[in-house]
């Protein structure tokens, strides 16, 4: 729960002692949602903002720059205009899973984001599974793209839709491992203690290089994982149209388009938290202030969320046979030796610790 | 190889019954060995089957009768000394009293290039031979002109509408072809 | 306890996905009939006309100086090629003689078409593959020839330029420094498209031993242009029946042996450095004189029959005009390169996925107001 802030705290305090503790209880959950919630729209629109002025500096634009100070409401407009179209879709659809398949998917990006330590005591929900939780969240999505493709009633979509399903089964494999690598130094799955093992340096440095090997590897395998460039098959504009998303519109093809990009945050929160240190700052310089916990969390994971968005601006697509033959011939069994090295690296204590 | 030689050549194929009384056209076309012809044999060609002519235009043109149209392309692609294998230009033609097709061929060794023209009066049921055997590129090229002109090309593989839907009625390209709405006659 | 058999043979179905007329990878108004065995493409079938404005048809009640403006539409990407196709046969016809300046100007601004239709190809390959980077790049060397023609000639896509007899204006005063300019601005870019796309490890894992097409069955399809030099079949039109200045200029014809859709690819990389070579050669040594030549104004092309081959962007396009003496052609029939290409995508294309069937298309250059004239 949210403690250090002193508003929050506040409002704490002031619950428990005007209501019954369950009562305030519900009250703060409720409260707690709203925020993440509230935290989750922001956090999309504003990141669909970014990957359009980052996409427009790669393609010699400017990007959008006239709905508010430097477009920063831009992306609001276009939710108020999506908001406001008529939702279509195929005669001959599955009406009720065609209806679902959007809330699986922002569903399940809203739950990750419940364990993402964003300073030590902003941290709705820590878990001591948090790792194995946020593997298991991320995989319910591609449900989502799945029905929606099926449902739909359109070639298109399905094609991308088991394209998605393929992939997104195959990539699972090499997040999770590449995590279990890290594991190995850390000896818990719990994000918070995580956190604390890298006060001694981030994982990145102490597990030196299978750590970076694991590291490329997570950022591989999590951009497949989101559907992004270079492995969007399952939208592949140039193919299939739009993919499994093709007969959406409106809200529900927003719900889709604001998960992509709050997945892509998740994976880079998950890379900052596993690999660089959550919301430690460089060598403890702003050790004593934590409030400042935040702005090293964001800022890390901004750079990753870039270096993301760089990949898919410059790179072409892979092909479907491509795509799974990098993961089951390449990525999958370097992870495997990549897990015994760091083993035979804990084992025989030769981490490097600051 | 310049016209003079290929139109010796050519002719040497289609030799005058005339002259060689007992020779089936038939089999001669199919006579792969045409190069030795050409020392040998100097009878005239045959006018009925055959007329060359290089009149108002930059190639030689030969103008076939139907029947031997497919025979004389085959040859014209085969034999080495010829080896029409590019053909870049197949037109169909609507000239008035009759419909014809004209091929253009090129030779991409020997770069030299020659017109073939056929000509068919049968202006209710026209049907000419496919070439598709021999250049792949005549399967859409016949599906335009059979599109246009309504000309049937036997034994092509998959001869249908192209441009045009399939309930279209008429031949647009065709000069007697009228459409009082879409057309702009001046 | 029985046992249970368990049927592991699992059955594959094929299935029917039509691919345009509305499709971003079609590029125009094509339809693909695709049968596809899960992702593996069976067959092909192009279903066209969704674009088709009979212009052959047209061309029969118009006159000569008319036709130069429709052929602005069919391959609309090398207009200035198309329109310099018609004005040659016509001149051809009439054994008429253009000053030496009207060619070196046709040969300068045909050599920019190309590179600017080559730019827009590259940037839209590029999008295909799922480099969407690519077409900004392209499109911003594309705008600076399109500046170019507008300060010639007004316009910058249907650009009209050629007329029976030579060039309807003459070159503006500032064309010979910007078109110096792009010179310069553009070797610099060449190497940039290279860094961005050429070099790509994806790219070229996409690209290489894909749509491969070899040279006897280029041959037999009629394959021309870049497609067909790809396959390593020698069919550049300038280099065999130079037109206009082209006889005056060297150049190598970029040739490749793979046939496949990177050699596709290098072949149009290479001709931009070819044509930016044309064009240095010549655009120093423009001949002062007459940028046109008086023609009747009906014109009225003697009785027989004319046969013209340039070669645009896309390949060689003919111009075959039967002429009875009158002043309309009495049946005018272009030989389209995009037509011939697109009739061996079936050839190509099946076995391979759907992903290379765009990669693949994308090399074909297809525009389709070319294909359905």
């Amino acid at each position: 729960m949210i403690k250090a802030l002193s508003i929050t705290k506040g409002i704490h305090d002031w619950l428990y002692s005007s209501m019954s503790e369950n009562m305030a209880y519900l009250v703060e959950m409720i409260l707690i949602a709203l925020v993440y919630l509230a935290i989750f729209a922001i956090a999309g629109l504003f990141l669909v903002l970014i990957e359009r002025r980052v996409a427009a500096w790669f393609q010699l634009r400017i990007g959008p720059n006239r709905v508010g100070f430097q477009g920063l409401l831009q992306t609001m407009a276009d939710a108020l205009k999506l908001l406001s179209k008529e939702l279509t879709g195929t005669e001959k659809a599955d009406k009720f899973l065609y209806n679902l398949a959007p809330y699986f998917v922002i569903i399940t990006s809203l739950m990750a984001l419940a364990v993402i330590p964003f300073t030590q005591d902003f941290h709705a929900f820590d878990i001591n599974i948090g790792i194995l939780f946020l593997i298991a969240i991320s995989s319910i999505g591609v449900i989502g793209i799945l029905l929606g493709g099926w449902s739909s009633n359109n070639k298109f979509a399905l094609i991308g839709a088991m394209r998605s399903g393929v992939q997104t089964i195959s990539y699972e494999l090499s997040v999770g491992l590449s995590l279990l690598t890290m594991i190995l130094i850390t000896g818990t799955l719990q994000l918070s203690e995580i956190v604390e093992v890298q006060k001694n340096g981030w994982l990145i440095v102490q597990g030196h290089i299978p750590a970076i090997i694991a590291f490329m590897i997570f950022m591989i395998a999590g951009t497949a994982e989101t559907n992004r460039a270079p492995f969007d098959m399952a939208e592949a504009e140039s193919e299939l149209g739009a993919g499994f998303h093709t007969e959406y519109s409106g809200m529900k093809f927003a719900y889709f388009f604001l998960a992509e990009f709050i997945n892509m945050f998740i994976i880079a929160a998950i890379a900052t938290t596993v690999f660089f240190g959550a919301w430690l700052s460089p060598f403890g310089i702003t050790e004593s202030i934590p409030i400042l916990g935040v702005f090293w969390f964001l800022a890390k994971a901004m750079i990753l969320v870039f270096l993301m968005m760089w990949f898919r601006w410059t790179f072409p697509r892979l092909r479907v046979d491509q795509l799974l033959t990098l993961e089951w011939k390449y990525l999958l069994p370097l992870n495997l030796m990549n897990i015994v090295l760091m083993a035979l690296i804990v084992w025989q204590n030769l981490t490097i610790q600051l | 190889m310049t016209n003079q030689s290929l139109q010796e050549l050519i002719g040497s194929w289609f030799p005058n019954p005339e002259a060689e009384k007992d020779s089936d056209v038939v089999d001669v076309a199919e006579n792969e060995e045409g190069s030795e012809d050409i020392s040998t044999t100097q009878e005239p060609i045959n006018p009925s089957l055959l007329v060359f002519s290089e009149e108002g235009s930059q190639f030689l043109n030969i103008i076939v009768q139907p029947e031997q149209l497919h025979s004389l392309m085959a040859q014209l692609k085969s034999n080495p000394d010829s080896q029409f294998d590019y053909l870049f230009c197949l037109s169909g033609v609507d000239w008035g009293a009759e419909l014809g097709v004209v091929y253009h061929l090129e030779s991409t060794t020997h770069r030299h290039s020659i017109v073939v023209k056929v000509k068919t009066p049968d202006r209710e049921n026209p049907t000419l031979d496919s070439v598709y055997d021999i250049w792949m590129t005549a399967e859409f090229l016949e599906r335009e002109v059979y599109d246009f002109f309504g000309i049937t090309f036997n034994n092509h593989p998959n001869l249908k509408r192209l441009f045009l839907t399939d309930e279209w009625e008429g031949f647009p390209l065709r000069k007697d072809y009228v459409d009082e709405i879409n057309m702009v006659i001046k | 306890m029985e046992e249970t058999i368990v049927e592991t043979n699992f059955k594959s179905e094929e299935y029917f996905i039509n691919m345009g007329p509305q499709h971003p990878a079609t590029h125009g108004v094509l339809r693909l009939l695709l049968t596809i065995d899960g992702e593996i493409i069976k067959k092909v079938e192009p279903d066209l006309g969704y674009i088709h404005r009979s212009i052959e048809k047209m061309c029969e009640r118009d006159s000569y100086q008319q036709i130069v403006h429709l052929t602005d539409r069919m391959d609309y990407l090398s207009s200035n090629i198309n329109n310099e196709a018609v004005c040659l046969a016509v001149e051809n016809a009439l054994q008429l003689e253009v000053p030496d300046r009207v060619k070196v100007i046709r040969t300068i601004i045909g050599e920019l078409t190309r590179i600017s239709s080559h730019c827009l190809w590259w940037g839209v390959m590029g999008m295909d593959v799922g480099a969407l980077t690519t077409y900004f790049y392209g499109f911003r060397d594309r705008e600076m020839i399109n500046d170019i023609f507008e300060e010639t000639c007004g316009a910058r896509l249907t650009m009209n330029y050629n007329v029976p007899g030579g060039l309807m204006f003459d070159i503006h005063p500032n064309f010979i420094k910007r078109v110096k300019d792009f010179i310069v601005h553009f070797k610099t870019k060449i190497p940039e498209y290279d860094r961005l796309l050429t070099g790509n490890v994806i790219f070229h894992k996409r690209t290489k031993g894909v749509g491969v097409l070899t040279k006897e069955d280029a041959i037999s399809f009629g394959a021309s242009g870049p497609v067909g030099r790809a396959s390593g079949y020698s069919c550049d039109v300038r280099k065999h029946r130079p037109y206009s200045a082209l006889d005056k200029v060297t150049f190598n014809e970029a040739i490749k042996t793979d046939g496949d859709t990177f050699a596709r690819y290098e072949v149009r990389i290479q001709e931009m450095w070819e044509s930016l070579s044309i064009i240095e050669q010549l655009i120093d040594n423009i001949p002062e004189g007459e940028y046109r030549v008086a023609t009747n104004a009906v014109i009225k092309l003697p009785k027989g029959e004319f046969y013209q081959r340039v070669e645009t962007a896309r390949g060689e396009l003919g111009v075959y005009i039967i002429s009875t003496g009158t002043k309309n052609p009495y049946r005018l029939k272009f030989r389209s390169p995009g037509f011939s290409n697109l009739s061996l995508l079936n050839h190509i294309a099946v076995g391979g996925k759907i992903g290379d069937l765009v990669a693949t298309m994308a090399t074909l250059d297809l525009v389709i107001p070319d294909i359905d004239r």
